[in-house]
Parts: structure tokens; sequence; C-alpha cells
């Protein structure tokens, strides 16, 4: 679980992830809004369905894909977040039809 | 239905068709080498994945959340002057701007706001930096593990710390500097297990000349020092592993002098960085085994150039030399497309100030290669522990499939589809090409690398169908 330090500045949006309202900061990727409001973690992989978190926050790990906005496998951590965005973990594999 | 197509900056630039010079990544490299060729004059363009300048080690540089001083140090604040040259440049800089594919004769492939375009700049630099080395360890994949790097980008752009008990563990100068402005910033460590190999420092020891009268020297003993003193630090750590069920509860580890077990919520990894292939791989540059730093870098010489004509690579992403090093590479990189396509630019005399500059930030990286090299059980593992990530294959499938006949890592795509999944083999490939050198009882070098293709981030068919397409494009899908 990760705490924001007091003297981070910023201003806040409102997110929804699993339809649950998600406060988050503006200057925030979708990765760091989810760490930074508990959530343990961001998926269950295709292969085994074991749970998964945000791992590398650079791009390179593919760990934190995420659906933003009803489209699947978006890297949670490359994504920044904006007022309204709608954030869901994801089952397995894509979702073919998103 | 609301959504958000990917936010740009007000102010963006748009995309143009053609420039003198493309640089890939906008950390120290890429932010040197692109404010260098503008200052001659050259039509740049700087194309980056990320919302700001900065690269990794400057990341967020210009819109932390954290006021300038304190929690993040000196070190990190002296990137500010780097950003600021190129925004205040003739550079045409693209941020929130992927690149998936270069093809041999310079033609980039590149996504943004979701519409995908083709370059044909006349050069091309690399800057693509490091990535952390893999460090697969029993139970690495757990939710509450992750990279030390990870947190540390989590610090520089949103502010945010771990929170609960904090365990770090590797070797390498980033995990006692993350340490340190962790402690700054106020955050308890239960402790560093540090997996810096016995004899390491011995190894090290011819090196420390240039080490003690390196920059890095005095630095690297007042960071150990204040995280000594505030944090217990378990050395001489052989083997470690994080425990739970879905999600981290406790690491193990072990030491010559018997095991322990801690209970930790987040548990940060790290074992020094690498250079990020993928791209100049796909493109066709060679990859070479580098002995001193245990890792493939691409065939590139002193100046960054490949044997691909106008395509260099500069900063970590051609071997890794650090932040300050990077940035003299990338003048070096441009001085040489400078030299290229504007002979007579006044810049061009600067070049003998940067070669001089960069040996001497040079200075003491063999030291540090040698102590913090990865010890082998880091880089090796076995059983059930997790290889690659991706497509969820152990170190034991890896080695009961080489013993089937399976030569290289090319060819064990096809046998375990390691290297296949989204990550495109940037946190198996050097674990994969280890487990088949051990196996085989061969080097390194001699299983070589992953061949890479483009593209080299996943793009999607929607942005594909919106490039632009010339006649013979439309008339090849013409039905008789």
């Amino acid at each position: 679980m990760f705490r924001r330090l007091p003297e981070a500045k910023g201003d806040t949006v409102l997110i929804t992830v699993d339809g649950k309202p998600v406060t988050a900061r503006a200057q925030d990727t979708v990765a760091a809004a989810l760490l930074a409001a508990g959530i343990d973690h961001c998926r269950t992989t295709p292969v085994t369905g074991a749970p998964r978190a945000p791992y590398c926050l650079m791009g390179v790990c593919f760990d934190c894909l995420v659906v933003v906005d009803g489209r699947g496998n978006r890297q949670g951590c490359m994504v920044q977040v904006a007022d309204g965005m709608r954030v869901e973990t994801q089952q397995g594999k894509r979702d073919i039809a998103r | 239905m609301t959504t958000h197509a990917p936010t740009l900056d007000t102010d963006m630039p748009t995309v143009p068709q053609s420039c003198d010079l493309a640089v890939v990544g906008a950390g120290p490299a890429g932010l040197a080498a692109a404010a260098t060729a503008a200052r001659a004059g050259l039509k740049t363009l700087l194309l980056d994945e990320n919302p700001g300048p900065g690269g990794q080690i400057y990341r967020a540089i210009t819109r932390s959340p954290l006021p300038e001083g304190a929690v993040l140090g000196p070190d990190y604040w002296s990137g500010s002057p780097l950003a600021r040259n190129v925004t205040t440049s003739q550079v045409t800089y693209l941020a929130q701007t992927t690149v998936w594919s270069l093809a041999r004769d310079l033609e980039l492939g590149i996504s943004r706001a979701g519409s995908a375009y083709l370059i044909r700049p006349r050069r091309v630099i690399l800057a693509t930096g490091a990535l952390e080395r893999p460090m697969p360890i029993p139970g690495w994949t757990l939710p509450g593990v992750m990279t030390a790097g990870g947190a540390q980008t989590l610090l520089k752009s949103s502010g945010l710390v771990p929170e609960g008990r904090l365990v770090l563990a590797g070797c390498g100068p980033l995990l006692f500097l993350l340490a340190a402005q962790f402690l700054e910033a106020g955050v308890k460590i239960a402790a560093i297990l540090d997996t810096t190999a016995a004899g390491a420092w011995r190894a090290a020891l011819p090196e420390a000349f240039d080490f003690l009268t390196s920059p890095y020297f005095r630095k690297g003993i007042s960071l150990l020092r204040k995280v000594r003193a505030k944090v217990k630090i378990i050395s001489g750590v052989t083997a470690l592993q994080a425990e739970g069920e879905g999600v981290l509860r406790a690491v193990s580890y072990e030491t010559a002098s018997g095991k322990g077990r801690i209970e930790v919520d987040t548990l940060l990894l790290h074992q020094g960085v690498v250079p990020n292939l993928n791209l100049g791989n796909a493109a066709g540059i060679p990859t070479v085994w580098d002995e001193a730093q245990c890792c493939f870098r691409p065939d590139v010489d002193g100046e960054g150039t490949s044997a691909i004509p106008g395509l260099a690579v500069a900063g970590d992403g051609a071997g890794i030399g650090g932040a300050l090093g990077a940035a003299e590479r990338g003048k070096l990189a441009a001085l040489v497309a400078i030299e290229a396509l504007k002979p007579d630019a006044p810049v061009l005399s600067e070049k003998p100030q940067v070669e001089a500059a960069l040996s001497k930030v040079l200075r003491g990286r063999a030291f540090l290669d040698r102590l913090y090299r990865s010890a082998e059980a880091f880089r090796r593992p076995s059983g059930d522990t997790i290889a690659c990530r991706c497509e969820e294959v152990s170190a034991a499938t890896v080695r009961e499939t080489v013993k089937l006949g399976c030569a290289g890592p090319n060819q064990l795509k096809s046998f375990l589809r390691t290297g296949m999944g989204p990550c495109q083999g940037r946190m198996c490939g050097l674990t994969i090409t280890e487990l088949m050198a051990q196996a085989q009882g061969v080097s390194q070098a001699e299983i070589g690398y992953y061949r890479l293709r483009p593209p080299v981030k996943p793009i999607t068919l929607a942005e594909l169908a919106s490039l632009p397409k010339d006649e013979s494009a439309m008339k090849s899908v013409e039905r008789g």
C-alpha cells in the first residue's frame, strides 16, 4: 500500500475503479492512482488467473494492464488519469470486443 | 459514454513528416542530444512516451508534485536545466508519443493520441535508456512486490511512498539512494537485504583508485553512512523468497549465518540496470554481450554510431554509464549527426570538451560494475520460480526444454512462448539467456539474445488503419 506525502501538491480528480469512486491527483497515472487507493491488484493473468499489481511503473513489464473507458489492455502506468475516467481491473485475457 | 482519449499537453505540436534528426527518448541522453542538434540548426524531433521530459532518472522533473529540495535530493533536481534547454529550444518535442518501429532506412513508426504516423528523418539517435535487471526470486510476481525503480517513479511523479512494513532487497546504488530518499520523507524501512556478493569488494579493489578519485565516491559514502545509521542492513544475502497467497505477506532470506523471515507489506527489488535494447535490436543493430556489465548491449562505437547508416544509440541504452555520462554521450552522438549534415557548424568545436567531460564522469564506473555485479543466484533462478512473467514459465520448465534439444532463445519462443507475451522479452530476456547458458554449460555470449521484431510496443489495428495511405497501398487491396 502507498500513501501520499503531505508536501505533494496537485489538483484532485475523480475516477471510478470497478464502478466505485476513487479520488486521484491530476498528475497520477492510472497505476499510481490504484496504488494510492489501496487497490491490491489490478488484473488477473490470462494463463493461471493469478493476481498481479503494477511492478515496474515505467511501461516495460505490462503487469498493470487494465480496462480504461471500456478499452482493455491499457498500460495503467502509461495512462494519465482524467476526471470521470472509468477504470476496470482486467480479468484474464483482454475481452476481444474491447 | 464518455471516452477519454489520451490527453495531450495544450501546446501540442503537430507531427512533421520529415526532419534532420529524430531522437527517441527524453532522458538525459535524448535531451542533451536534441538540444545540441537544435543549437546547430538541425530540424530536430524529440519523441518520448511520458507526459513530461526527464526519462526515468529525472522522471517528472518539470511536473513533480514534490517541492524542489529536500526529499528527492540535489542530484535529481540537477536534471532541471537539461529539460529547460529543450523546452526553450527549437526542438519539436512530442510527449506521450510511442515509437513502435524503426526500419533500416530510418523510417519511424509512431503512435500519438490514438493515431499512427510514419516519419522519415535523415538521422536517428536512440536514447531509450535502461530498465531494471530482472530479479527472478520465488514469489516476485505477487502483488506487494515491486521494483525499487518503480517505487521511486511513484515518489517522483506522484509523491507516493510505501505504507506499512517495507523491505528493500538487492544491490546497487539505486537501492541505497531510494532508501535515503525514503528516510528523508519520513518512511520507515524495516530492513535492507543486501545481496552484494561476499567477494565483490575484493574483485572491485583493482578499480578502487579510479573510484576514490571520482565524483561518486564522496556522494556514495555519505549516502551509505546516512542509511546505515537508520536502517538495519543484512549483508551477504544469498537467497530470497517473497511469500504469500495472492498477496505479499513476508520475505524470507538466507545468509552464511542462517535464515530469517520478515513480515512485510511491500518488498522492493533491485539489482542494477541494463540497456533497453528492443527498438535498436528490432531495427537490426547487432546485440553483443558485455561481460563487465553482465548484460547485452547494442554494438555501437564510443560515439554511439551503429553499422546502420545514420543510426546511433546514446546514453545508458548503449551500455550503462549513469545519468551524467548519458548527457555527454547524447551530445557526442548529436555532434556526429551534425558533422554529417552541417559540417561547418560552430558547435562542432565543442567536441573535445564533451569528450573530456565524458571521461571524467565515467571514472569509477568499472568499480561500481564489479562491486554491484548481480550474484549468479539472482540471475539464474531454479524450480518453480517464474522466469517469464507474461507467460508464467518457470525456470525448471526452461531447463527441461533445453534438455529436449532447444538450442537458443529464439527457438524457445516456439516451445514455451517466452518473450512473446506483452512485455516482448523485456522482463525475461536476460534470465532466459542465463538459464540456457547454465543448462548447456556455455557462455551467455554463445547463447545470445532474442531477435526482436516491430512493433516493439503494442499498437491497435485502429491506429494502424489511421496511417496515411499512398496510392500503391490503396491499390494493393483493390479487388479485380
